[in-house]
C-alpha cells in the first residue's frame, strides 16, 4: 500500500496544531495504537515548531483577535512544507523550511541544548523526535534551509499488506 | 480552556487539552503574572484534561521551577498520563519536581 500527502503552510505558531492533526488524520485509517499516535503527533509538533521559531524566528503567532503581541514584534514571511508517505506500514515524514538553517547539526541535536533559552525552550525537541520515531535524519545548509526526515514503523504493516 | 486558581499561596493551573508552543506562551505569561501578584510559593500543574504535550510543556515547567526555586518554592505535577510521564522522565525534570 502507498499513500502520500503534502501540505504547505505559513510559518506561524497557529499552524502547529494543523500540522500534527493532519498527520494524525492521514494515518488514522491504519488503526495505529494510541501510543503510536501520540508519539507521531509529538515528533511532528517538535519538527514544525523548530522550523517556525528557529528557522524563521516567529516566536509569536496571531492571537484569537488576529493581532500579534507584543505589538512591536513582526511575523516573518515563510512557509513550512510537511510531506508524509505511508508505504507498507512505514510512515515517512518530512518537515522542510527555507529559513536560516542550522550551523552545527550535531550540537543542535544534543539534549537540553538550545539557542533560545530566553524563550524557555527546553532543548528537548530533537531528543523527543529521536525517541518517539524509529529513524531521524537532518539535512541543513545555513542560509538555505532545513529538512528533517523521520520514519516510524506502524505495527499494522502486515495487516495492510494483506489482500482483501 | 486552562484555568488558574490561587488557594493558600499555591497556584493551581489546570492545563488545556493540547499544550504546544503556541499555547505555552499564554500559560507561562498568565502563571508569571499570578506568581508576582499573589505571593505564590508553590505551583501545581494539573494534566487531567491534557491529551497532547510536546517539549514546550517541559519548557513551561522548567521556567516556573527556575523562578520558584530561587526562594524555595515547589512545583507539583498531578494527573500526568503515560505519554507525559515518558517526556518528564526523558527531560530529567522529574528529579526536581514532585509528580503525584
Amino acid at each position: 500500500m502507498k499513500n502520500e500527502m503534502e501540505l504547505q503552510f505559513d510559518a506561524i505558531s497557529n499552524n502547529e496544531s494543523l500540522a500534527r492533526l493532519s498527520v494524525a488524520a492521514f494515518i488514522a485509517h491504519t488503526n495505529p495504537t494510541l501510543e503510536e499516535m501520540a508519539d507521531i503527533k509529538t515528533a511532528v509538533s517538535e519538527a514544525v515548531t523548530n522550523s517556525i521559531i528557529h528557522g524563521y524566528g516567529n516566536i509569536q503567532g496571531y492571537t484569537r483577535h488576529g493581532e500579534v503581541r507584543p505589538s512591536i514584534s513582526e511575523i516573518q514571511e515563510g512557509k513550512v512544507r510537511l510531506y508524509c508517505k505511508l508505504l507498507d506500514g512505514d510512515l515517512l515524514v518530512e518537515v522542510e523550511d527555507w529559513g536560516k538553517g542550522i550551523e552545527n547539526i550535531e550540537k543542535a541535536m544534543e539534549p537540553l541544548y538550545t539557542t533560545r533559552p530566553e524563550l524557555e525552550r527546553s532543548g528537548m525537541g530533537f531528543a523527543f523526535m529521536e525517541a518517539f520515531m524509529d529513524d531521524l535524519s537532518v539535512e541543513s545548509t545555513p542560509g538555505i534551509g532545513t529538512v528533517v526526515h523521520m520514519k516510524k514503523k506502524l505495527n499494522c504493516g502486515a495487516w495492510i499488506g494483506k489482500e482483501d | 480552556m486552562e484555568d488558574y486558581v490561587v488557594i493558600d499561596h499555591c497556584l493551581m493551573v489546570k492545563l488545556p487539552a493540547e499544550i504546544d508552543h503556541h499555547k505555552a506562551c499564554y500559560i507561562s505569561e498568565k502563571a508569571d503574572d499570578l506568581l508576582l501578584s499573589e505571593e505564590v510559593d508553590a505551583i501545581c500543574f494539573d494534566f487531567e484534561n491534557t491529551e497532547f504535550m510536546d517539549s514546550s510543556g517541559i519548557g513551561i515547567i522548567m521556567g516556573r521551577y527556575r523562578k520558584l526555586s530561587c526562594f524555595g518554592g515547589k512545583v507539583y505535577l498531578i494527573h500526568a498520563g503515560k505519554q507525559i510521564r515518558k517526556m518528564l522522565e526523558m527531560s530529567g525534570i522529574e528529579k526536581v519536581v514532585e509528580i503525584r
